[in-house]
């Protein structure tokens, strides 16, 4: 009997019912993609934040003066290279067991098949070894320490020990559906300077514009941008101590310490001190911390974030007044058969509960198709504003519904109101 | 024996009296017609006799018991057991059928049955139209299936307001039959009208005016 006045009413009342759907799926898919852009993102860039074990990048001095001067994170009108002998030098310095993982970059322009592609020559699971005044340092290491949240989606890690020769590449998923590769094809990758063909070993997702690069040894990039022996730059990984006072000043200027604080400073893992060192080791490259860039990508982060969380809140503000004047009118319309109901004997509570059960209901199905067109959004916010898919989390999906149900529930206390002031006698005998 | 007393029964509407001091007392199984014209006070007195509706002052007393302080719960419960009603408007929920309609009052009351539901449904001449919508019966139909759903908890009073004020001769005189039946089965009855018609053949016949009983007698054209 429930039922049938729950699918009676829907019949009846299909065009509100449609309206109050509608103005939830509205609420919701706002919702559902803000949360998960919010949940997802957020997560992303944490996760970067931690994994970017490369908190350090070493990049040839007169291009460190220049991207300082220009305030722009990396210049590359005239070509700078440091020599490949001075990665050893991060082996030697005082803080040396405190790099956990370097690798050298030297990126380039090649065509594939008439399309121009980044091509990064670099490390991937490099054993390195140095000698310096009869002493042997080694050391295994490569971006595979320093791209941890890369996801292999084909093939796998380029474990360079395993290979015979250097013509190997990964690939960024974008790249390899352009060039309709998989793990195990062969390119062939044309510069200037050369031809070479490489062996896909792999292809990756990082969620970032890597995914546009095909990444190979560092001797073939040497040889495809006529650099051999050399890199551009240095993605250094050490573990730091967290700055306080004394390494903001000295991040300043480290002559303006006194004796003492010097000392201190230079015996202490700041990312500042460790820099500093390297520069003394390898006095034609320049250290800098990229963590200051991460910080104020978090910072925007951190607003962003909150200026969604606005957005889902005024959304939700408005799928309420918008439920509640529906809900509010579809009880007005039925106010006779309502009446009706408490004249044949309906309690307050089972007409409240028959009416919010409709509205839930309504509510549900709403919010399910809100999620899907909040899905489609979130994915397009992903792309154009954060260029990478935004994976959706249970924990949104249940919030929304959660926050849907109280919307709806708030949304309908007016018309609950209505119900337990409606008085059969004057509307059951009005009107003679 | 006394089913119902009203004892010095006003309502007030700001400063109109839509009743005024009214008392009335009615045997069980009685059938009686309340008479007057429009704005008299009689559909006031019907809710206040169906405890849809509280008086200003005064006292109802049913079975012996007075319910005029009862709460609100109290007397929907007390409505929803010993009264049916049944509305000139009819007031059918239009999106459920004949039985289903009937079946609303089971539902509020106790279970929902359809074989009762269909039962009464057939004591009205409706058996065969029990699938059907309001919209798809006739005002007279309309109104019986009203009657069944006043008659399905087996209530000790039917109060009817102008239940014939939307109803051709006909269809008038099929209701006024159902009347007759229920009153022989000990059914005790009142119906509002201004209609003389369905007035001469109540058992006892209460005229109202201006919020007073003007006149209260037996009617003696009245047979069984
Ligand atoms: N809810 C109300 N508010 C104000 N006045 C009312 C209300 N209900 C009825 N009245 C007034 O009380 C008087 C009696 O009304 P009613 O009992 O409906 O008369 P009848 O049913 O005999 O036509 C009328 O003057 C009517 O306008
Ligand atoms: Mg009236």
């Amino acid at each position: 009997m429930f039922f049938r006045m729950i699918t009676g009413a829907f019949r009846r009342q299909w065009k509100k019912m449609l309206m109050i759907a509608l103005t939830v799926a509205l609420g919701a898919s706002i919702a559902t993609a803000m949360l998960n852009v919010m949940l997802d993102v957020g997560d992303k860039i944490n996760e970067e934040l931690k994994a970017y074990g490369s908190n350090i990048t070493v990049v040839p001095n007169s291009q460190a003066v220049m991207s300082d001067l220009y305030a722009v994170e990396e210049t590359e009108t005239k070509d700078e290279f440091l020599k490949e002998e001075t990665l050893g030098e991060f082996l030697t310095i005082f803080w040396a067991n405190n790099i956990t993982d370097f690798a050298p970059v030297l990126d380039t322009s090649v065509n594939v098949n008439g399309n121009d592609i980044q091509l990064i020559g670099t490390w991937f699971d490099h054993h390195f070894e140095f000698k310096k005044k009869g002493t042997v340092y080694q050391r295994d290491t490569g971006i595979i320490n320093l791209r941890s949240w890369w996801d292999i989606t084909d093939g796998k890690w380029m474990d360079e020990a395993k290979l015979s020769g250097d013509q190997y590449a990964m690939t960024g998923r974008k790249t390899a559906d352009m060039l309709g590769v998989s793990a195990g094809d062969r390119i062939t990758v044309k510069s200037s300077k050369g031809t070479e063909e490489l062996e896909i070993v792999g292809i990756f997702e990082s969620g970032d514009d890597e995914e546009d690069c095909i990444f190979t040894t560092l001797s073939v990039a040497q040889r495809l941008s006529g650099a051999e022996g050399k890199y551009k730059k240095a993605e250094v990984s050490a573990i730091t101590s967290p700055d306080d006072e004394l390494a903001v000043k000295a991040a300043k200027n480290p002559d303006l310490l006194s004796g003492d604080e010097y000392d201190l400073w230079y015996c202490t893992a700041y990312v500042s001190s460790i820099c500093f060192q390297i520069q003394e080791a390898i006095p034609e490259a320049s250290a800098r911390a990229v963590r200051q860039i991460a910080d104020s990508e978090g910072k925007i982060l951190e607003k962003t974030e909150l200026l969604m969380a606005l957005i889902t809140l005024m959304s939700l503000i408005g799928a309420t007044l918008g439920i509640s004047n529906l809900v509010t009118s579809s009880v007005m319309e039925r106010s006779a058969e309502l009446a009706l109901m408490k004249a044949v004997g309906a309690k307050n509570g089972q007409i409240t509960f028959l009416v919010l059960t409709e509205i839930v209901l309504t509510s549900i199905l709403g919010a399910a198709a809100g999620y899907f067109m909040g899905y489609a959004f979130a994915q397009v916010i992903g792309q154009s504003v954060f260029s990478s898919a935004i994976e959706m989390s249970g924990m949104a999906a249940f919030l929304v519904m959660v926050l849907i149900i109280a919307v709806t529930l708030v949304g309908s206390i007016p018309a609950v109101r209505m119900i337990l002031r409606l008085r059969p006698s004057e509307v059951l005998h009005g009107g003679h | 024996m006394k089913l119902l007393e009203l004892k010095d029964v006003t309502k007030r509407y700001g400063s109109l009296y839509a009743l005024d001091k009214v008392s009335l007392s009615i045997d069980k199984g009685e059938w009686i017609a309340i008479m007057g014209p429009s704005g008299s006070g009689k559909s006031t007195m019907m809710n206040i006799i169906s405890c849809m509706d509280r008086p200003t002052e005064g006292q109802v007393i049913f079975n012996g018991r007075d319910i005029t302080k009862d709460s609100r719960k109290k007397l929907t419960e007390f409505h929803r057991d010993k009264i049916g009603l049944v509305f000139q408007q009819f007031h059918l929920i239009n999106y459920l059928n004949a039985v289903e309609n009937v079946m609303v009052a089971q539902y509020y009351h106790s279970m929902p049955d359809e074989k009762e539901a269909l039962e009464a449904l057939e004591r009205v001449g409706l058996k065969d139209r029990a699938k059907h919508l309001p919209s798809q019966l006739s005002g007279g139909e309309q109104q019986r299936v009203c009657i069944a759903r006043a008659l399905i908890n087996s209530p000790e009073l039917i109060l009817a307001d102008e239940p014939t004020g939307n109803l051709d001769e006909a269809n008038e005189n099929i209701v006024l039959d159902l009347f007759r039946q229920l009153h022989k089965e000990g059914t005790s009855l009142i119906v509002v009208t201004h209609d003389p018609e369905v007035g001469e053949v109540a058992e006892r016949v209460v005229r109202l005016e201006h919020g007073k009983i003007i006149s209260d007698k037996k009617n003696n054209q009245f047979s069984e």
